[in-house]
């Protein structure tokens, strides 16, 4: 097995697809660019640096990238620092979706640093999903960090999932300005276990005329993990609509807070929001125990449904 | 043959008295009904039954199969084959349909998931990857949580209000499911304010206020209910307060 289909087999997908040439892909371990493959339209450019990669995308104005782009951002060894720097930039009426595969399988001491810069021109669309896959040591921290500016028309919809292995600590910050009529969907979903803790700061500025957004946050706490969310939307412009929604379940010691924060500085804008934290709805559990599950197994898959 | 035994059941929420002395026996492979007006006790003592949390602090004893649940966990009954379809279901937001009616049917095929989909008048195609979440009908999840009964084939099924959110086409198909469980030897208990479900039953107990006023025959107690307890200017009250059970 090579090295990249080696990296590659811990992120649960088909590796066949890093051989479809029609499918992008850029596989890293650490600093390492371990395989690469791009396609007519999508400009990729990577530079090695000490403790990561600076990576530069670019999607020319009226090119859709038919199939998704898998991004492979590992790391084999069981200490160290992976640091990658990005900018992304989707020319006026591209389209583009990224699969992001987060994985240290090993890690013990692990430090995932991401600085990215995101342009999203008029009318492009950009779909990001970033699943993470970590040890069960719980020594990673995941430190995520995003500017995205959405043109009008413009729409962007991420996706963040860390359902497997241990958390660890992780601690995102995104920020995104919308302009006219652009549209913006950020979802985390996290299941945080031991001693893990987990922290969202996602900001969203509808700063143009009809922008909309939704930060929608599902997270589980279990064991002693902590988690703390704070999803702000900000509304400016006349027909700005948002939502804020964020849901936690809590079990055994775990510990949460909600902070959705709406700010409205016009009043033909509208924003809402809607926080629920507690441990898993009593009928729900009541449900599944009249059918023979017992109550760790009805948790489970309650929980399972949520982040799902 | 009684395959359940309610004896003197007491069960006092928030200071009232729910179920006032309550006995009644429910007998193996029929199908009983539960009838009484609103806040008559039913649901309480299917709860109670059952063992939800907040109805387990009670006076007397159930019997079932001739051993005493009273002390054991929902969960625990459950497994010995009591079951229990709530009024309105819950919602779960992501779990999918064909999950959600694998639990009770402990990793059964496809096929029997189809099947029970098709016995409650749902298309498996439509629901089997829908999450049992806000975007089905109160109706829809009515008939999915009978579906997952289905699958289940408890030895007996609680059926709060089977007709609720049911629209008039898909009632027969409750009804028909009914009598599917009763096939594969399910003792149902339906409990109801309705006389169209009321005569699903062979045999009813009439309900109120937390005591047994009447058992007997569906034309018994249907008569009954409709001359006595429809008209009654007391709601919930029996006519005659020293008046306990009689066949």
């Amino acid at each position: 097995m090579n090295s990249v289909d080696q990296l590659f087999q811990y992120t649960q997908t088909d590796s066949s697809v890093l051989k479809d040439p029609e499918v992008a892909h850029v596989v890293l371990n650490q600093n390492k660019v371990l395989g690469q493959n791009t396609v007519p339209g999508l400009n990729v450019d990577l530079k090695e640096m000490k403790e990561g990669i600076q990576a530069f995308l670019t999607v020319e104005e009226g090119i859709h990238i038919p199939k998704t782009v898998h991004l492979c951002f590992g790391m084999m060894p069981e200490k160290g620092v992976q640091r990658i720097e990005m900018e992304i930039n989707l020319e006026k009426n591209s389209r583009l979706a990224v699969l992001a595969h987060c994985v240290f399988p090993t890690a013990v001491d692990v430090q995932h640093i991401m600085n990215a810069t995101i342009n999203i021109a008029e009318g492009a669309q950009y779909s990001y999903i970033e699943k993470h896959i970590h040890s069960l040591e719980g020594g990673v921290k995941v430190y995520p960090k995003a500017t995205v500016h959405l043109g009008p028309y413009a729409q962007y919809k991420t996706e963040f999932d860390l359902l497997k292995g241990r958390v660890g600590l992780i601690d995102i910050d995104y920020q995104t300005h919308c302009d006219t009529k652009s549209v913006l969907e950020m979802t985390a979903k996290i299941n945080g276990l031991a001693q893990d803790t987990i922290k969202v700061n996602e900001t969203g500025f509808l700063n143009g005329k009809g922008a909309r957004g939704v930060l929608t946050s599902k997270i589980a706490v279990r064991d002693e993990a902590k988690a703390e969310i704070r999803n702000k939307l900000t509304a400016s412009a006349p027909y700005a609509r948002g939502h804020v929604d964020c849901k936690e379940i809590v079990q055994d010691n775990g510990t949460a807070t909600a902070i959705p924060i709406v700010e409205v500085h016009n009043p033909k804008a509208h924003i809402t929001h809607e926080a629920a934290i507690g441990s898993v709805d009593a009928k729900q559990l009541q449900t599944l125990l009249s059918r023979g599950l017992s109550e760790d197994e009805a948790v489970e898959l309650i929980i399972q449904g949520l982040l799902s | 043959m009684s395959l359940l035994q309610v004896k003197n059941l007491n069960l006092f929420l928030d200071g009232k008295k729910i179920l006032d002395n309550l006995s009644l026996d429910v007998w193996e492979g029929h199908v009983h009904a539960l009838v009484g007006p609103n806040g008559a006790g039913k649901s309480t003592l299917a709860f109670t039954i059952m063992g939800l949390s907040g109805y387990q602090n009670i006076q007397g004893d159930i019997i079932y199969k001739g051993e005493s649940i009273t002390h054991m966990g929902l969960d625990e009954r459950a497994r010995k084959g009591i079951t229990l379809a709530w009024q309105e279901p819950a919602r779960f937001e992501g779990l999918k349909v064909k999950d959600y009616l694998k639990v009770p049917s402990h990793g059964k095929d496809k096929k029997t998931l189809e099947q029970v989909l098709n016995q409650v008048g749902l298309e498996p195609a439509n629901y089997l990857n829908r999450a049992v979440d806000k975007t089905l009908s109160g109706g829809e999840r009515k008939k999915i949580e009978l579906a997952s009964i289905l699958a289940m084939k408890p030895r007996i099924a609680l059926l709060d209000e089977p007709d609720s959110g049911i629209d008039v086409e898909s009632l027969e198909k409750i009804f028909e499911a009914v009598k599917i469980l009763k096939k594969d030897g399910t003792t149902v208990v339906l409990i109801t304010h309705s006389l169209a479900v009321l005569k699903q039953a062979e045999h009813a107990f009439l309900i109120c206020c937390g005591r047994l006023l009447k058992k007997g025959t569906i034309d018994k107690i249907s008569r009954y209910f409709g001359e006595k307890c429809i008209p009654c200017d007391h709601k919930n009250r029996p006519q005659n307060s020293q008046q306990g059970s009689s066949s």
